[in-house]
């Protein structure tokens, strides 16, 4: 159970964020969580939060700026006390292939889903140091291990971040704190829906359990690394993609 | 309280030692301070004394530290 914990996630108001927050939840930890325009789905997720008689409250904020993610720390730990679980899930996709695609879509890629995470890793270390104690689950993805075509800014960004997940995991074991990555492969979001269904299919079928994931599916191992029995499981990167890559 | 006396303070509380027992030429290898031990010293130093401080290699002991927090005053 993580009742008296406080979670911080980031892309928390939809899809896999979303299922995290409210898996975490179910576990009893409150949740502060991070969105960055639609406060109406933020608002909606909290709704959902407080069925399982946690305090959650969303934070609208830009990831990909250093001196905004130091704020909103500084505001979660005001309001919450302390920050003892940190997901890094929020990400963009700007897909478009290398050959024609522009600096600022590369760049706006890397800000948010790999600087994103380095910052609120950044701003809420020191309190886990303070605590002895911590988990972090940065969100990657199979396209970070096996590359994408007209990914290379996400793949880019997600391949980053699991050099980033092990670097932190060796930094700050030694207080306590653990720092995993998972790999989902393809999960109904928003993102799969607007993929075309023909590549969708495609996909599919190079998936030996032949289904797509739910977000859920990601969300229960995240919780499983934030509680107490994964003491022991550090630097890793887990997969969530019905056998896609192996 | 001056820099050095809150550096001990912080470092007595951290390391479980007595304040007595801590020289200001004393070194971090010699206190036992990891690179992480000396980042939670720095970081708990910024919030008592409200001065940012930059860690780098020429931070070796207690005195460079007083130096470089006096120096940012």
């Amino acid at each position: 159970m993580l009742t008296g914990k406080t979670a911080l996630v980031s892309g928390g108001s939809r899809g896999i964020g979303r299922a995290i927050c409210l898996a975490l939840a179910a576990q009893g930890a409150d949740i502060a969580f991070v969105y960055a325009h639609n406060a109406a789905r933020a608002e909606e997720t909290v709704g959902l939060l407080k069925k399982h008689k946690v305090r959650a409250k969303a934070y609208a904020c830009d990831v990909a700026d250093f001196s905004a993610t130091q704020r909103l720390v500084q505001s979660v730990i005001a309001d919450f006390g302390q920050v003892d679980i940190l997901v890094n899930n929020a990400g963009i996709t700007r897909d478009m292939l290398c050959m024609r695609m522009s600096e600022q879509d590369f760049n706006a890629v890397i800000d948010t889903n790999l600087k994103g995470a380095f910052h609120l890793i950044r701003h809420t270390s020191m309190q886990m140091i303070k605590q002895r104690a911590g988990r972090i689950v940065n969100i990657t993805s199979v396209a970070g291990l096996m590359g994408n075509p007209g990914q290379a800014n996400y793949s880019a960004a997600k391949a980053g971040m699991i050099g980033l997940t092990k670097t932190i995991a060796k930094e700050l074991a030694s207080r306590g704190i653990t720092c995993n990555a998972v790999a989902p492969g393809f999960i109904q979001t928003d993102m799969t829906d607007a993929m075309p269904e023909g590549i969708l299919q495609k996909a599919i079928e190079f998936i030996p359990l032949k289904r797509i994931g739910a977000a859920e599916d990601v969300a229960h191992l995240v919780a499983f690394l934030c509680s107490e029995e994964a003491a022991y499981i550090t630097g890793q990167v887990l997969q969530v993609d019905g056998g896609l890559r192996m | 309280m001056s820099t050095y006396e809150t550096i001990a303070k912080l470092l007595a509380e951290s390391k479980d030692m007595d304040v007595k027992d801590i020289r200001p030429d004393m070194g971090f290898a010699e206190l036992e301070l990891d690179s992480l031990d000396v980042a939670e010293l720095v970081m708990n130093l910024e919030d008592e004394l409200g001065v940012p401080v930059e860690i780098d290699e020429s931070l070796r002991t207690i005195a460079d530290l007083v130096a470089k927090v006096d120096k940012e005053k």
